[in-house]
């Protein structure tokens, strides 16, 4: 959709003093923001007529992606003083230090006869009077058009935060409909910001916690399609699946990929007992991983591969541990009061997200690999299920009200408590699995 | 439903006739209205070799504690029924089905209804069913029974069902 990206080379630098600043304008997330930093977004320039709305559209998906980091506060439009009527001419810094604009976006959108378009944008640090970075031009198809505007957002967010971005990506998730006690339940994809919903299978049979692959081209999950719990492979693209584990008079859930996307670590049951397994893609080379009479469940990778954090409830209840790829002793890094459960390895390698129940509470929460620096960052009736942004720096989770008319919607919150908020959908929603970045 | 609906064409057409539809997943507290009028229709729950009678005079369901998978006495006494009910009854087979309530996390009730199924189907066993015509399958969270978020409503979803089916080819 992508086909390329250039370098649009500085057409003028402007000679301006730097104003008093402490060197280039950055934004530093490590400490929590407090003050969100003001940037102005003006409406794209449509280079031809055609592009006049994708124009206008496409500053505002920029807009929402870094408003919705709670990093970033849009300066509105009918406070501004100069208008950007063209890409290449000289930006009018004075006009924009007037109303506060530290970061200023620029951009110009063009569409061809064959259905494509070019997306092109500029970065300024107001305040220093220059251009933060080169210009930058994405070109793909017209339906594209929100992923372009994504990867404006994700260059503008990388050059301002120093972090690596998550904006052009995407989330599997199960879309539920009905009544509290006729749930239905779906596959379903869309992009981050909940825009695109894909839906992937029909509703006949309970889906459940999807997880994408590596590259984010497969998607493993559990079907109750032969009336017992199997897992499943299913092709993006094609929306084709096949059945990975079939071993007659046991069930098997709680998939998940290691980071090479060439083996499934999964739990597998049988005689009751729930043990943690691995097997490779294509269904051989099944291998125990634990033996134990407790619950051994929900199994995840660290991002190098060496180890597995998984939950057990061997020491009386949910816990958290981690152990070697191959199998072998586990250690338990979780001791606070209450049950942990749902450990997700941050794609950082530094932290576990996890789900904690705690008298009558659910929380969403973080902590080191070595169990320290444990961080609650959401409380509610029922949060479970963390899923890491790319980057690692957002969690999205599931948070289901109470009582009979109870639904689930999809939250996101970064991994400093601060932004919670809720990721819309047309539907109940629950089980998000967050994508790696589009290429 | 097609297990149930299966056992009741393997039995007669006045079963079907007669059935009030036995759901699932439903409460099954309908005890019948014709239990004491003395006249037995087959396949009706007054007729005790009926689906319909199993599930409600010896009771298809055992609830558990929070969190644990081990049998009460007064589960034993249902269970103890079911068995004979199914050694009396050998043309069915049976799905147990274990369940929890929504305080946990997904997969780890997944696991946890497993535990109750198969202390269920474990039982059933020692009391002389054949394992061969009993599977287990987990539901977890996802199949309550009774939707309010108080202890009333977790106590009757924590729980084994056995879900009659027909036949030994399955």
């Amino acid at each position: 959709m992508l086909r390329f990206l250039t370098l649009i080379a500085a057409f003028w630098i402007l000679a301006l003093p730097a104003q008093a600043q402490d060197g280039p304008l950055r934004i530093t997330i490590d400490e929590g923001v407090i003050e969100p930093l003001p940037f102005a977004v003006p409406e794209f320039v449509a280079e031809n007529a055609a592009a006049a709305q994708m124009a206008e559209q496409i500053a505002r998906v920029v807009a929402a992606d870094l408003t919705g980091t709670g990093l970033f506060r849009e300066i509105p439009e009918d406070a501004f003083i100069s208008k950007i009527t063209s890409f290449s001419s000289p930006v009018e810094f004075a006009d924009w230090r007037a109303i506060n604009a530290q970061a200023l976006i620029s951009g110009a959108v063009s569409t061809g006869s064959d259905g494509r378009i070019s997306v092109k944008f500029r970065l300024y640090d107001v305040f220093a009077g220059q251009e933060m970075g080169a210009g930058l031009q994405f070109d793909g198809t017209q339906d594209g058009w929100r992923r372009m505007a994504h990867k404006v957002s994700d260059a503008v967010y990388s050059r301002l935060t120093g972090e690596s971005p998550y904006f052009d990506s995407r989330v599997v998730f199960v879309a539920e409909s009905g009544t509290k006690g006729e749930r239905r339940k779906r596959l379903a994809i869309m992009d981050y910001d909940g825009a695109n919903v894909q839906y992937l299978t029909d509703s006949s049979n309970i889906v459940l916690a999807p997880r994408f692959s590596p590259t984010g081209d497969r998607i493993l999950y559990t079907s109750y399609e032969t009336g017992f719990p199997r897992i499943y492979v299913l092709d993006v693209a094609s929306v084709g699946r096949r059945a990975l584990e079939n071993q007659p008079g046991s069930m098997s859930f709680s998939p998940r990929f290691s980071p090479d996307g060439q083996t499934v670590i999964y739990s597998l049951t049988q005689g009751g007992n729930t043990d943690i397994y691995r097997m490779n893609i294509n269904g051989d080379g099944v291998q125990r991983l634990t033996n134990a009479p407790s619950i051994e469940t929900a199994p995840s990778f660290s991002p190098d591969g060496s180890q597995i954090v998984f939950e057990s409830d061997r020491s009386g209840n949910q816990q958290l541990y981690i152990m070697p790829s191959s199998g072998g002793e586990p250690r338990r890094i979780s001791f606070g009061p209450g049950r942990y459960g749902t450990p997700v390895w941050s794609p950082r390698g530094d932290l576990i997200a996890f789900t904690k129940q705690s008298k009558g509470r659910f929380h969403i929460g973080v902590m080191r690999t070595d169990g320290s620096e444990e961080r609650l960052l959401t409380a509610s009736f029922l949060d479970e299920g963390p899923t890491w942004a790319p980057n690692g720096r957002v969690i999205m989770f599931t948070r289901e009200t109470q009582g009979a008319g109870g639904q689930s919607s999809l939250y996101s919150v970064d991994i400093t408590g601060r932004n919670l908020k809720r990721v819309r959908t047309e539907t109940g929603a629950s089980d998000p699995s967050w994508s790696p970045l589009q290429e | 439903m097609t297990y149930i609906a299966r056992a009741m064409m393997l039995t007669t057409v006045l079963a079907l006739a007669a059935c009030t539809n036995p759901d699932r997943f439903g409460s099954g507290t309908d005890a019948g209205s014709g239990a004491n009028s003395g006249a037995v229709v087959p396949g009706s729950a007054n007729d005790p070799a009926s689906p319909s009678y199993f599930q409600q005079t010896v009771g298809d369901r055992v609830l558990f504690a929070v969190d644990q998978s081990t049998l009460t006495n007064e589960a034993r006494g249902v269970l103890d029924g079911q068995a004979d009910w199914l050694m009396q009854n050998t043309d069915y087979t049976a799905v147990i089905e274990g369940h929890a309530d929504e305080q946990g996390t997904r997969e780890y009730n997944l696991a946890l209804g497993a535990r109750r199924a198969n202390a269920v189907q474990e039982y059933l066993v020692s009391k002389g069913v054949a394992n061969s015509r009993l599977r287990v399958v987990s539901y977890g969270k996802e199949r309550p029974i009774e939707l309010c978020s108080d202890e009333a409503c977790y106590a009757k979803n924590r729980r084994a069902v056995t879900v009659l089916a027909a036949g030994l080819s399955s």
